[in-house]
């Protein structure tokens, strides 16, 4: 029987009531969304990993890289618009990934996720001895343009937020055809059995190699985002406590479809935001908790709740 | 010749501290499979209650001399009583998942404690330097050492004789061999492995807690220095191979060395050269130093 795939039209639902939400929603609102957005790119990265078998607690080290990479473009270079800026961070981390990839394509489980925090912790610890790029505090992002226009700060937010809109759609598009595609299946192979794919023919290196730099731009374009956004990068972007927040979102979230990634990152932003208000001191609880718990009685993540009500439903 | 010196024991003596601390995250790990990344936290509380201790005892005037039990007594016992919460109130029921998804568990377990450390001890610094100033100091060719860290270098080699030598020489030490080896025979074969993954547990945390409580008096107790410390260790413990003492204790020799010459000749790799020597170590030797590699299982 042949299911029709509503993910597309539903995408293009969700794009256009994104986008007309963002006219009429407060600043506060677009900041938190954009931020979301651009963490759920991360962690679709991580999602496009996940599905292999493999947890990387690294991925900072490209939200980091795109962060900077916009700081640099803008400060040193005087890049300033926004798209050729993501294309910029995008192919700076590509290269990165694809060096990297290499080396990270021989590892698995737990090596791979402590080589990964390796590398993560070695930029943290340049950044932070490198005094012409603001050391632990950072230094601040330059105002973007969008194509030669200039919003000034009132039309920032609201730019930034349709810009992570258009982006958000384009990579849900490509990556749920990506993980319908042999590749994406091969993937999901190497996690139950990485021999047998060896024996039909796949190189699960080469998968691996594909995915990880997948992961790397992606995380990237999210680092860029949140550096526009935010309008200050530091190295704490890096640290490893950023690459656990990405992987307890994706833990959040599930790893079932593209879309939780943004799901899992909203609310995850929403839980902290409202934790940090109410409760000062025990925000990071209130986040240690809710993770005991998703990972307790949701392993498959939020997502599990939609397919479980789908098929109690048909 | 002074400054390799310099070098040389400032290594040794950073070496020790991280021996001390990778070596409860060594043992959890090769017992439990679990790769505590809480271990920090319990480093975290180990330091605050050896300073609070220190604090107190010292204002109530006691005989100084006797303020080494004390602190680091209750460093011991933090360390014990929390590991004991963590493995009956969350580890227990999370066992059998996947080794990265435990790593999550521990990693909301740190997110846990780092806010309950804050409840309870607040966000502002301890200082506990009397125990770190009563013993004095040393000159050796011209350069004067604290002694407390030639303390530090005897304690760290008396817990790894004892580790060594409990793991080698007791019936304990051979059944916990034999869990380590193959769990689910050991279970077969009359083990209490639920026992021991206890007893695994709560070792490690009070191992993890007497390095904070051995290094409360050498620096400033504040928030966030679990969160440091649990990374280094971790360095330390994928470069020497999982589950291997001994190859923590190469692996804290190995880094503790790598950044006392980084210091002293070029201090801007300081962080980079911890890291730098894991990398280059997993990629020659995936496992870690220490680790035969597996057979791949169809």
């Amino acid at each position: 029987m042949h299911i029709a795939d509503k993910t597309p039209r539903n995408l293009c639902i969700a794009l256009c009531v994104l986008l007309a939400f963002g006219t009429i929603m407060p600043n506060w609102f677009a900041f938190l969304a954009t931020v979301s957005m651009a963490k759920g790119m991360v962690v679709i990265g991580l999602i496009v990993l996940m599905r292999t078998g493999l947890v990387s607690f690294g991925q900072g080290l490209y939200y980091c890289l795109g962060g900077y990479t916009v700081g640099i473009a803008g400060k040193y270079l005087g890049i300033t618009d926004a798209v050729g800026i993501l294309f910029v961070s995008a192919f700076v981390a590509g290269c990165v990934g694809a060096l990297l990839g290499l080396l990270l394509c021989r590892y698995r489980e737990i090596f791979f996720a402590m080589l990964t925090m390796a590398l993560s912790m070695i930029l943290f610890g340049m950044l932070v001895k490198s005094d012409m790029l603001g050391s632990t505090d950072g230094f601040n992002v330059a105002h973007p343009t969008l194509l030669g226009w200039n919003p000034g700060p009132e039309g920032l937010s609201i730019m930034i937020y349709s810009l992570a809109c258009l982006i958000a759609f384009l990579i849900v598009f490509f990556v749920h055809r990506y993980f319908q595609s042999g590749m994406g299946f091969a993937g999901e192979s190497i996690r139950e059995n990485e021999i047998r794919v060896e024996y039909l023919g796949i190189s699960p290196r080469r998968v691996i190699f594909y995915k990880y730099v997948l992961a790397a731009i992606l995380a990237a374009i999210g680092g860029s985002l949140t550096a526009l956004v935010a309008g200050h990068v530091d190295p704490e972007m890096a640290y490893w406590t950023t690459s656990g927040e990405f992987v307890f979102v994706a833990l959040l979230g599930g790893t079932g479809h593209v879309v939780a990634a943004f799901i899992g990152a909203f609310l995850y932003e929403l839980i902290r935001t409202l934790a940090f208000d109410l409760t000062p001191y025990t925000w990071q609880m209130i986040l240690g908790i809710t993770l005991l718990m998703v990972i307790l009685f949701l392993p498959k993540g939020l997502w599990s709740l939609l397919t479980a009500y789908k098929t109690g439903r048909g | 010749m002074e400054t390799i010196l310099v070098i040389l024991i400032d290594g040794v003596v950073y070496s020790s501290w991280l021996f001390i601390v990778a070596t409860g995250l060594t043992l959890v790990y090769g017992v439990m499979k679990i790769l505590n990344m809480a271990h920090g936290s319990l480093y975290a509380i180990g330091a605050y209650s050896a300073a609070s201790m220190v604090g107190w005892y010292f204002s109530a005037g006691y005989v100084p001399w006797g303020s080494y039990l004390v602190f680091l007594g209750a460093a011991v016992g933090a360390g014990a009583l929390a590991g004991l919460l963590i493995e009956r109130g969350v580890l227990r029921i999370m066992y059998g998942r996947d080794e990265v998804i435990m790593i999550l568990v521990t990693y909301g377990v740190l997110l846990i404690l780092e806010d309950v450390i804050k409840l309870i001890w607040g966000v502002d610094a301890y200082f506990a330097y009397q125990p770190y100033s009563l013993v004095g100091r040393t000159k050796l060719l011209g350069i004067t050492f604290a002694n407390y860290d030639f303390l530090l270098i005897a304690a760290a080699v008396s817990i790894g004789l004892m580790l060594w030598a409990g793991l080698n020489r007791t019936r304990q030490g051979k059944l916990l061999r034999a869990v380590i080896h193959d769990r689910e025979i050991s279970m077969a074969m009359g083990i209490n492995v639920k026992r021991t993954f206890l007893v695994t547990f709560i070792l490690g945390s009070s191992l993890g807690a007497l390095a904070g409580g051995l290094t409360a008096p050498a620096l400033s107790v504040v928030p966030g220095i679990g969160v440091e410390v649990a990374i280094l260790a971790f360095a330390v413990v994928v470069i020497g191979g999982l589950g291997s003492v001994g190859g923590a204790a190469v692996g804290a020799l190995m880094v503790g060395i790598c950044r006392a010459l980084a210091v002293h000749t070029f201090p801007q790799a300081e962080l980079f050269v911890i890291y730098g020597v894991m990398a280059l170590v997993l990629m020659i030797r995936p496992q870690g130093l220490f680790v035969s590699t597996t057979a791949r299982k169809i």
